[in-house]
């Protein structure tokens, strides 16, 4: 008898069915029947510069998608991002209406941001308190300063060179937006799965208290991500605001909401510890994709929320369906 | 029970609170203080009040319901629509419509929660978008408006019975059934369990799915009744009624002391938490500050509220280990030397 005894009951044997029930392989799927039924629906689905032009429409979530992502894996959540970038947009204009130069509004937006997210992460941390509830009420307070500054008016008066962050191209008509949601993905997905940091990252959302007990300073690590997740809504402020060029107090409202799904549609659980970069990358085609085509057959926004929606709980319904049949 | 005890609880601190922010706002402009008045705030915070005591229940085991808003906004214009095209129906279906519809819609959330386990706030997110998308389906787009509803549907809430209008008494009645139904019932009490320890209450024989699925349905349910009486109210009903309104609800729960974490919670609390915002609300035109405050306002409160309320949690139950006496020292003992 060479066989062992015991077998390691959390490892099985790789199955066929493991391939087919990752993730990251069910949104690739589930991205090709969009993309299929989009070019059967639409002539202009498949153009190359309507593609590329279709990115402006989700490049500034999908950065935040990048940084909410780390947030969930570690049991947190953001519900504030969307009230920071008004808040963001806000300081960005006042200093516009004081004649601040173009580096200058860029940084205020990133220091606004920044600031928030550590505002959050220090009342998180500080006082032990569900991340859920400490942003529930800064998304008030964010916002409501940005009602208070703005009330019904908007702020236009933005210097002409502004507008590159958020309408320029650069080589092969590619937006800057989008080669920049690139480039911050592949930084994320390295940090995040080729780091000590992702790692330990991975480790709190596991079990926060075993973390702790095993060195990590997990707290420092919350506000730290908290931070980063405030720099990303100020950047994200940043291009929206140079994008369309006005700021109103309601700008990018709901977009938590968004971001958050654009998350756990990528396979990041709401309960930490799991979820990949790359899933989420494709589940930011996988939205952007569905959106764009929708509008394309001119269906209203309101409407695509109901597509979206379901196809939230289904793709996370589908696959617990399956496994537990497969099960029997 | 003691003074010290008496000013720890959270209803009598919010109480205080509350007859502070009053006189506040009475010193400023004495009109707010007039019966007449105060009734009115009543009045405008009881959908509210009706909305916390269901978001309680659900938040109660450890679960939350975004979709209340998007659930309340779709039975509005279901009802709405009934009401412009069948004006000649009694105000009884209407008020056992709505109720029913807003109950299916939370029982859609309850099963997607209890059997198919997902976490609760994924699934009233998407729900939250999905219902929000299916009223501009059914409505096409269009409002209803004031003239369009028949006299019935508009007239219903704001009957008065003993100088109390009719919406006031349906948050009365809702809200004690609430809170009888979580203090004295036994499935009301061990949601309390299921929240405060999951396990726990399976080892007794609880049934979590069955509790998880009857509090959606409850705040779906309540959220369908409110969606009637809030369009009765406004006379209006269009696709964006009470939008981003679920992060208030909550809100006045937080504010009453209700954890998140489950298991913690109380009807007078959140009705204090309700009647604290609404007060606010109401309070902010009467001083004549700008109404742009009141989002800033509320969010600063919520903040102060969970800071205070993870004061007063922190030290109970959580503290498993307790400083002792050092321990002392054994005395040492010379082993001896072992032969090598």
């Amino acid at each position: 008898m060479t066989s062992l005894r015991y077998e390691v009951a959390d490892r099985r044997k790789a199955a066929a069915a493991d391939f087919w029930l990752r993730w990251e392989v069910l949104l690739l799927v589930l991205l090709g029947i969009v993309m299929l039924v989009n070019s059967r629906l639409s002539p202009w689905f498949l153009d190359y510069y309507n593609l590329l032009d279709s990115t402006f429409n989700f490049s500034e979530k999908a950065i935040m998608a990048l940084s909410m992502t780390l947030i969930i894996v570690t049991r947190d959540i953001d519900l504030s991002v969307a009230s920071i970038i008004a808040l963001a947009s806000v300081f960005m204009g006042l200093a516009a209406q004081a004649g601040a130069g173009v580096p200058l509004l860029v940084l205020i937006g990133l220091a606004t941001g920044l600031l928030a997210g550590f505002a959050n992460g220090a009342i998180i941390t500080r006082f032990q308190i569900p991340a859920i509830v400490v942003t529930i009420g800064t998304m008030s307070l964010f916002r409501g300063i940005a009602y208070v500054v703005l009330g019904d008016t908007a702020i236009t008066s933005y210097p002409a060179g502004f507008s590159w962050f958020g309408q320029s191209y650069l080589v092969w008509s590619i937006p800057f937006e989008f080669v920049l949601f690139l480039v911050l993905a592949a930084v994320f997905g390295f940090v995040l799965h080729f780091t000590t940091t992702g790692r330990r990252i991975y480790a709190i959302g596991n079990n926060p208290v075993a973390a702790r007990f095993s060195g990590i300073p997990v707290d420092r690590y919350r506000l730290v991500l908290f931070t980063l997740n405030g720099l990303m809504a100020g950047l994200a402020a940043v291009l929206l605001t140079s994008r369309i060029g006005s700021t109103r107090p309601n700008i990018a409202a709901g977009w938590e909401l968004e971001v958050i799904t654009m998350v756990v549609l990528g396979g990041v659980s709401i309960m930490g510890g799991s979820g990949t970069i790359s899933g989420v990358f494709i589940a930011v085609f996988v939205l952007g994709m569905m959106t764009f085509g929708l509008s394309l057959m001119n269906v209203p926004g309101i409407v695509m929320s109901v597509f979206v929606g379901v196809l939230l709980i289904a793709s996370i319904a589908v696959p617990i369906l399956i496994r537990r049949m497969l099960r029997r | 029970m003691d003074l010290t005890a008496l000013a720890r609880r959270r209803e009598v601190v919010l109480l205080v609170l509350i007859a502070l922010l009053l006189a506040a706002v009475g010193a400023r402009a004495p009109v707010f203080l007039t019966p007449a008045s105060l009734g009115d705030v009543l009045t405008d915070t009881a959908i509210l009040l009706m909305l916390a005591c269901g978001q309680m229940a659900v938040i109660l085991t450890r679960g939350i319901d975004l979709s209340v808003a998007s659930n309340m906004a779709f039975t509005g214009m279901c009802t709405a629509l009934l009401s412009k095209y069948h004006p000649e129906l009694p105000i009884a279906v209407t008020l056992a419509l709505a109720p029913l519809i807003g109950f299916c819609l939370g029982a859609v959330n309850g099963a997607l929660i209890a059997w198919v386990k997902i976490p609760p706030i994924v699934v009233t997110l998407g729900t939250l978008s999905a219902y929000r998308g299916m009223i501009f389906i059914l409505s096409g787009g269009a409002s209803v408006v004031t003239h369009e509803f028949s006299r019935p549907y508009l007239d219903f809430p704001r009957q008065s019975l003993f100088g109390v209008s009719a919406l006031l008494w349906i948050a009365l009645v809702v809200c004690a059934g609430m809170a009888v139904f979580l203090n004295f019932s036994r499935t009301g009490r061990s949601l309390y369990a299921v929240g405060g320890n999951p396990l726990a209450a399976r080892y007794v024989g609880i049934g979590i799915e069955r509790c998880q699925f009857l509090v959606y349905c409850l705040s779906g349910a309540i959220a369908g009744l409110c969606g009637y009486l809030w369009v009765s109210r406004y006379a209006i009903a269009f696709t964006e009624v009470a939008f981003g309104y679920e992060l208030t609800v909550i809100a006045a729960c937080v504010i009453g002391g209700v954890s998140v974490a489950g298991g913690i919670g109380s009807v007078s609390g959140c009705l204090l938490g309700g009647l604290f915002l609404g007060i606010i609300g109401n309070a902010l035109p009467v001083i004549q500050v700008s109404p742009f405050w009141q989002m800033a306002i509320s969010g600063f409160v919520i903040l102060c509220a969970v800071i205070v309320n993870s004061r007063s949690e922190a030290r109970k139950g959580k503290l498993i280990l307790r400083e002792t006496e050092p321990p002392v020292p054994a005395p040492l003992q010379v082993r001896p030397e072992t032969p090598s």
